[in-house]
């Protein structure tokens, strides 16, 4: 039994301890937000905050996560109240199929949180999240947006 | 005329496209507010299968495509609603059944590919648009008593502007039912559109970005199992045998059992399925594939293609031609789609007949293999299309419905059947292995004269389940077959190896290799001519000015001839089921890898419906094409795929990403497709920057192949 609690809510749930934590957001708490893409950490798609973390949600147990305060995509911003970023994501029209993008905003809100006026080098050395739909440059523009920079260099 | 009334619409359907529909049900919904489903609501207006007006304003439109990131979800809406002046913000948007009526008047089935959504639907939807507007306009002009000639319609209302009056569309539902369905509808002119080149948004994007969108991955049916299915590894392969003893004991692991495909690993969740399913021991017949490996496909490929021969694909003008001979070999991995979202499918089968939720490009087809499967008729299946996470042609293919409605069939539960990224890797129909053999002639003036051009792939064609008529395959002959370079004497030859590797359908399929030949080829025959790629081009283009055209703009978008500093620069122009595109890469080298740092991108798409989503598009394919030109590979031994997942089948990140610049050209009133086509310029035009940095010429694709 391990407690975990996700978007401000506890959740007593039965599961191994080494259960990554993906997949008790995903199909035992059922917050399905926060997407599966490879399993071994490489795209980002299952990206979550704890605390004020960004992490691989598909590699992190269960055990790892509890006692820590864990932020899914689905508690990132509200409708009234959306995050910069996802306003600028919205602006900028950076979604195409949309399947990564839960994971692009969680790592990269979490990665403004240590460098708030990031330039387009800072993200390319820090971003790691795979988008086959291509939308880079947008996410690039999006960024901008949000921090109120635009820097190129 | 048809007169049909509102217990009829069900039965009847889509008047205009004369098909019968028989049970529009109220599945595969999303409404954009939510991403919850929402089925049409009671006393609505539903003049054909494409609509419904309802009593509060809102007019629901049937999307019959998929929508996997292209933005079908938008644009085929946008289409209806000019036609019909409902204010955007009205319109929800539900993803159609699979049923007759949906299907694509080209394709004549239920299908999303080939950059064909908006145009093959261009017509059907504002055809469906006029004819519920002048139901509702005679609706009006009767409770008015008035001619229905001197009624407007504006937003939503039709309007009265003699006598000062206007009924909102809602109002007039009811009425307007009764009213006969017009046989020929008058359409707008385009100075009357309010919305078609003018609705940017996507309807879809607030939804993907708070996770509130339903992929097929997202389904949850009361009751539903996951389950993770054991393949064997080497294509072609059986399952002989496999002890699953150790599998059961993985916590949350409910069951094993064997399907056509492999051995299904049941559980309470995916992760107990996945490691259920690595606990197995399996033994399989492996069949004659698990001699081959790249080499030995290489080795026999090259062969072929230097073997002369082939089915004749194009014969013009004279075989034997004077000059200077220029001749090359060009060979192509295989690669996977990668599509972001793993195959997955959810599948209920009762008795009574089966559900599905799932995110497939082919309704029609997943029907029809699940109706077989289960053993009822096709009408017994219900298909609920969710969002797809990314297609790029990988769900053509029925494999994971298919696998999904066995397994629901074996435990007689619903169920989940969803892939890892290793699956997805390794079980892909892979954009096939090429070796294509060109031999061009110059003339004494540098005029290509000549070509010779013979193509060695697998046919895409089979690998769908099309017949391919007299053994030529024209999706594996696209950008070869239908070259549009105005070379008078031109020989274009088809060689289907079998190779025994899946053949897929990617992202503008055989014209994502053949167009970098091509495009790779001409660029070798200006320099061999001393001319300049863009002038060489153009004086092959004489009778085509839209390609033509595409080629001057992206020239002069990128200021052709003066790179930005540190880069050099290569052009490429390629056509793509009616849409011409020409790319301009600024390339510099990092050793042997090519940086691209800005491309610049022009399509003649005839008429953009939605801007935005039009360059996101460009945006997106160039990337695609990028990503799979730099480093993506699929690597055979013993007949078995090598590379696993992202560590080493590798795929373009935000560092590799360049500046993209745009631009539509609309020449003519039509619109025709854009997903697919900027993803065949890149790789040459990259290609040819590198020659023009280094003198090498890369014959290779991926690149991280070409100079080893």
């Amino acid at each position: 039994m391990v407690t975990l609690t996700i978007n401000g809510e506890k959740h007593d749930l039965d599961v191994p301890d080494e259960m990554p934590l993906l997949w008790a957001i995903r199909d035992v708490v059922g917050l399905t937000g926060t997407k599966f893409g490879c399993g071994v950490a490489q795209c980002g798609c299952c990206t979550v905050h704890l605390d004020d973390d960004a992490v691989r949600s598909c590699v992190t147990p269960v055990s790892a996560a509890a006692g820590k305060s864990i932020t899914t995509i689905e508690a990132l911003g509200t409708p009234e109240q959306p995050h910069p970023l996802q306003q600028a994501w919205i602006e900028e029209e950076v979604p195409q199929c949309g399947y990564c993008q839960s994971g692009q905003l969680m790592a990269i809100s979490a990665f403004l949180k240590k460098n708030p006026h990031p330039t387009d080098a800072d993200l390319a050395a820090s971003i790691t999240n795979i988008c086959r739909c291509g939308t880079y440059g947008r996410i690039r523009k999006a960024v901008a947006r949000a921090t109120g920079g635009g820097q190129t260099s | 005329m048809t007169t049909i009334n509102r217990a009829d619409f069900v039965r009847l359907g889509s008047v205009f496209a004369g098909s019968l529909v028989l049970g529009i049900g109220a599945g595969g919904c999303s409404n954009r507010s939510t991403g919850a489903p929402q089925s049409a609501q009671n006393g609505g207006f539903k003049p054909n299968a494409w609509l419904v007006v309802h009593p509060d304003e809102k007019v629901t439109i049937f999307v019959n495509k998929s929508e996997m990131g292209q933005g079908v979800a938008t644009g085929l809406p946008t289409i209806l609603a000019d036609e019909l002046d409902a204010p955007f913000e009205n319109v929800i948007v539900e993803f159609a059944p699979a049923a007759p009526a949906y299907a694509d008047p080209g394709f004549k089935a239920q299908v999303t590919g080939g950059s064909a959504s908006i145009a093959s639907m261009w017509l059907p939807l504002r055809t469906a648009g006029a004819s519920a507007r002048e139901m509702l306009v005679a609706a009006a002009a009767k409770q008015w008593t008035v001619d229905p000639a001197t009624l407007t319609t504006k937003n939503g209302s039709v309007v009265d502007t003699k006598n000062n009056r206007s009924a909102t569309y809602g109002s007039l539902v009811a009425a307007a039912s009764a009213m006969p369905v017009p046989a020929k509808p008058r359409l707008k002119t385009p100075d009357a559109f309010t919305l078609i080149g003018k609705q940017n948004a996507r309807i879809d994007t607030p939804l993907k970005v708070n996770g509130a969108a339903k992929y097929g991955i997202d389904t949850r049916v009361p009751g539903m199992k996951f389950a993770s299915v054991l393949y064997p590894p080497v294509f072609g392969a059986r399952v002989k045998s496999f002890d699953a003893s150790k599998a059961k004991k993985v916590p949350g692991v409910i069951d094993v059992v064997q399907i056509p495909s492999g051995v299904a690993v049941v559980a309470t969740n995916s992760w107990a399925a996945f490691t259920g399913k690595n606990a197995i021991a399996a033994q399989y017949d492996d069949g004659p594939f698990a001699s081959q490996s790249t080499d030995t496909l290489k080795a026999r490929f090259l062969e072929l293609a230097n073997g002369g021969g082939g089915i004749a694909a194009v014969s013009r003008g004279s075989k034997t031609t004077s000059g200077k001979q220029l001749e090359a070999v060009y060979f192509g991995h295989p690669a996977a789609h990668a599509a972001m979202e793993p195959m997955n499918a959810t599948a209920s089968v009762t008795p009574d007949g089966v559900e599905i939720w799932a995110p497939t490009q082919v309704q029609s087809f997943a029907q029809l293999y699940a109706a077989k499967l289960a053993g009822v008729s096709p009408d017994k299946v219900t298909i609920h299309t969710t969002y797809l996470g990314g297609g790029f042609g990988r769900r053509l293919y029925v494999d994971f419905t298919n696998d999904a409605v066995a397994v629901s069939k074996a435990i007689k539960a619903p169920v989940q059947v969803i892939w890892t990224r290793e699956d997805d890797t390794q079980h892909d129909w892979y954009k096939p292995m090429g070796a294509n053999r060109v031999i061009g002639t110059l003339d004494a003036s540098g005029n290509l004269v000549a070509m010779r051009h013979t193509v060695v792939m697998d046919s895409i064609m089979k690998g769908l389940g099309i017949p391919v008529k007299d053994g030529l395959d024209p999706i594996s002959m696209d950008s070869v077959m239908n070259s549009q370079y105005e070379i008078p004497n031109y020989h274009a030859y088809y060689i289907d190896p079998g190779s025994g590797v899946p053949p897929g359908s990617l992202r503008a399929p055989g014209a994502n290799w053949n167009n970098f030949v091509m495009e790779s080829f001409v660029d070798e025959l200006a320099h061999a001519a001393g001319k300049d790629p863009l002038a060489f081009r153009l004086a092959l283009l004489k009778k085509n000015e839209r390609a033509a055209n595409v080629l001057r703009t992206v020239a002069k978008n990128a200021s052709w001839g003066s790179p930005a500093s540190g880069t050099k620069q290569g052009i490429a122009v390629g056509f793509w089921n009616g849409t011409s595109v020409a790319t301009v890469a600024e390339v510099s080298m990092d050793g042997s890898t090519p940086r691209v740092h800005r491309a610049f991108v022009v399509a003649d798409i005839g008429r953009a419906v939605n801007p935005t989503i039009v360059r996101q598009q460009l945006e997106g394919a160039t990337n695609y094409g990028l990503s799979m030109a730099l480093a993506s590979k699929i690597t055979i031994k013993n007949g078995a795929v090598q590379e696993h997942n992202f560590y080493d089948f590798l795929v373009m990140r935000i560092d590799q990403a360049p500046e993209i610049h745009t631009e539509i050209v609309e020449g003519s009133p039509s619109p025709t497709g854009i997903g697919e086509p900027a993803t065949i310029t890149i790789a040459p035009a990259v290609a040819n920057a590198i020659f023009a940095i280094n003198g090498k010429r890369a014959r290779v694709l991926p690149f991280s192949e070409a100079f080893a």
